[in-house]
């Protein structure tokens, strides 16, 4: 969310940019070889991606900084469509992680991917309900049952159009009292039992913790969700850039750990 | 006189014209590069859709009742926290902090502590659901409700402001003529604090139909039901980015002929 953060982590880099700086003095005039695998990595990225990564990435984040000290990860989570039509117009983000290959093409199709985007994980739909179950919901007919409070995505975003899926899917015309702009707001009015259940990805019902529940259901199978991710050309640290999409691409277990399903 | 007002700018300082305009450009720039990238040419075709004609619909209806809620429910406060300027100063300092409150509060957060206290399991809308099996959230009702909360500190700051200026004598000489309070409220503090109660629903109108994250979180999203002109602009934005500069534009220019019809109409024949 904050947009600050990158100016400190600006900072941050130009001061070990300068104390790198005399620190490559010492084994030049020690004249040893400093035995180093890869050029150094430095500064400072800006990652936009789905909200659904808000957990899973920040960790990961961590473990790339203290594997390359001196650089900084910063993040902006969002609804995917609205971060890529920021991108599409001129955010300096140097990553993109979508929660859709659509939302993803459109940021390729305008030919600001520096590389072909890759799927890093997927995610299938999961019934979220209050703890307790208040509104004794037991599958997705209960879309259908216009005296229970259903809330699901807007068809505008990915969770939408995956909910549109499972109900064609599943025979079900839902009558939602609500079409939410993005799965957090899904997420908030279950969490708050201001509903009785909602459409939200398996990964959310996770991260919720206890205070809601999740129901898995057949059809979800059959509507899953990619998650691409690409280096944007306009990055002004394309090596960190690559370094990052690459660093995520070697722990996509962590991911899995969180709940996401195997690329592949 | 006579070449003041030839050019009226003349007797302004520079240093404040410098300003002004900056002003200037910041407040009407965003709104003409809108205009200059709405996608004319579509604006039909992308306004047709079936969406946008019932939200503005709703927008209108939503944004009136929760004005008129305003100034109901406004002008009583404000009449009140004029009236207890001899309290203790930290007492009113903290009456006016509650009231601007919603103005410094997110949006999105003034939504949640809406759905905290009238949600299914809030602190007011608990009972009312085990008694009545009703909850206010999802409803047109809620619509105005959360329009109500972010409009209600204009209209309040703004009546309270033209009551200030009001001379205290007036209502001293009602009463010397035998007005009981009532009639002192009617016949001599409303007409006074009437430019004030005008530009206090004014902004207030402007607010609610702008409104956006107290709307979307309090009384969520349903065609025809909840989702305004604002609502539809922001889900619009998600898939296709032209019919949201489209639904903008629509947008600005009902707030603007709405804007500009009040002001010439009611609020010029109030305030003088």
């Amino acid at each position: 969310m904050s947009r600050r953060a990158p100016v400190a982590a600006l900072l941050a880099g130009a001061a070990l940019l300068a104390l790198g700086g005399c620190a490559q003095d010492l084994p030049a005039s020690s004249g040893s070889a400093a035995p180093s695998s890869s050029p150094t990595l430095t500064g400072s990225i800006t990652v936009d991606a789905a909200a659904s990564l808000n957990r899973v990435l920040p960790a990961l984040a961590r473990s790339f900084e203290q594997e390359h000290p001196g650089t900084t990860v910063t993040f902006g989570f969002g609804g995917s469509s609205a971060l890529a039509a920021a991108i599409v117009s001129g955010a300096p983000v140097d990553v993109f992680v979508a929660a859709s290959t659509t939302t993803m093409r459109t940021v390729s199709d305008a030919s600001l991917t520096a590389a072909e985007p890759v799927v890093v994980a997927r995610n299938r739909l999961e019934i979220a309900v209050p703890k307790g179950n208040p509104g004794k919901v037991t599958g997705l007919r209960d879309f259908g049952d216009a005296a229970k409070t259903v809330v699901v995505c807007a068809k505008e975003v990915p969770c939408g159009v995956a909910a549109t899926q499972v109900f064609a899917l599943a025979g079900v015309t839902p009558r939602p009292d609500s079409y939410e702009p993005d799965v957090t707001s899904v997420l908030t009015k279950v969490a708050g039992d201001n509903a009785d259940a909602g459409l939200v990805y398996a990964t959310d019902v996770r991260s919720a913790g206890s205070t809601v529940e999740g129901i898995p259901f057949p059809e979800a199978g059959k509507a899953i969700t990619d998650y691409p991710i690409a280096a944007l050309k306009g990055s002004k640290n394309p090596a960190l850039a690559a370094a990052w999409v690459d660093w995520v691409r070697a722990h996509e277990s962590d991911l899995q750990a969180a709940g996401f399903l195997a690329a592949q | 006189m006579r070449r003041s007002r030839r050019d009226p700018l003349a007797r302004i300082p520079r240093a404040v014209l410098v300003p002004a305009a900056l002003a200037l450009l910041l407040l009407v720039g965003p709104l003409v590069a809108l205009l200059v990238k709405a996608p004319w040419a579509q604006l039909p075709a992308l306004l047709g859709g079936g969406t946008v004609l019932p939200a503005l619909g709703l927008s209108l209806g939503t944004a009136a009742a929760s004005t008129g809620c305003c100034v109901v429910l406004g002008v009583p406060l404000a009449v009140v926290l004029s009236a207890v300027d001899g309290w203790p100063s930290p007492l009113r300092r903290l009456a006016r902090a509650l009231v601007t409150t919603p103005l410094v509060l997110p949006p999105v957060v003034g939504g949640v502590a809406l759905l905290l206290l009238l949600g299914r399991v809030g602190l007011l809308g608990a009972p009312m659901f085990q008694a009545f099996g009703f909850q206010l959230p999802y409803t047109t009702a809620a619509v105005v409700v959360a329009q109500t909360f972010v409009g209600l500190p204009f209209l309040v700051l703004g009546v309270e402001g033209a009551l200030r200026g009001v001379d205290r004598r007036f209502a001293v000489a009602a009463t010397t003529l035998g007005a009981g309070p009532w009639t002192r409220f009617v016949r001599v503090t409303l007409p006074l604090a009437a430019p004030g109660v005008a530009a206090g629903a004014v902004l207030a109108f402007a607010r609610a139909i702008g409104e956006f994250g107290a709307t979307v979180t309090f009384a969520g999203s349903l065609p025809r039901i909840t989702q305004t002109l604002p609502v539809a602009a922001y889900l619009a934005l998600n898939s296709d980015p032209d019919a949201a500069i489209a639904i903008s534009v629509v947008l600005v220019v009902v707030a603007l002929v709405v804007l500009v019809a009040l002001r010439d109409r009611w609020l010029q024949g109030l305030a003088r």
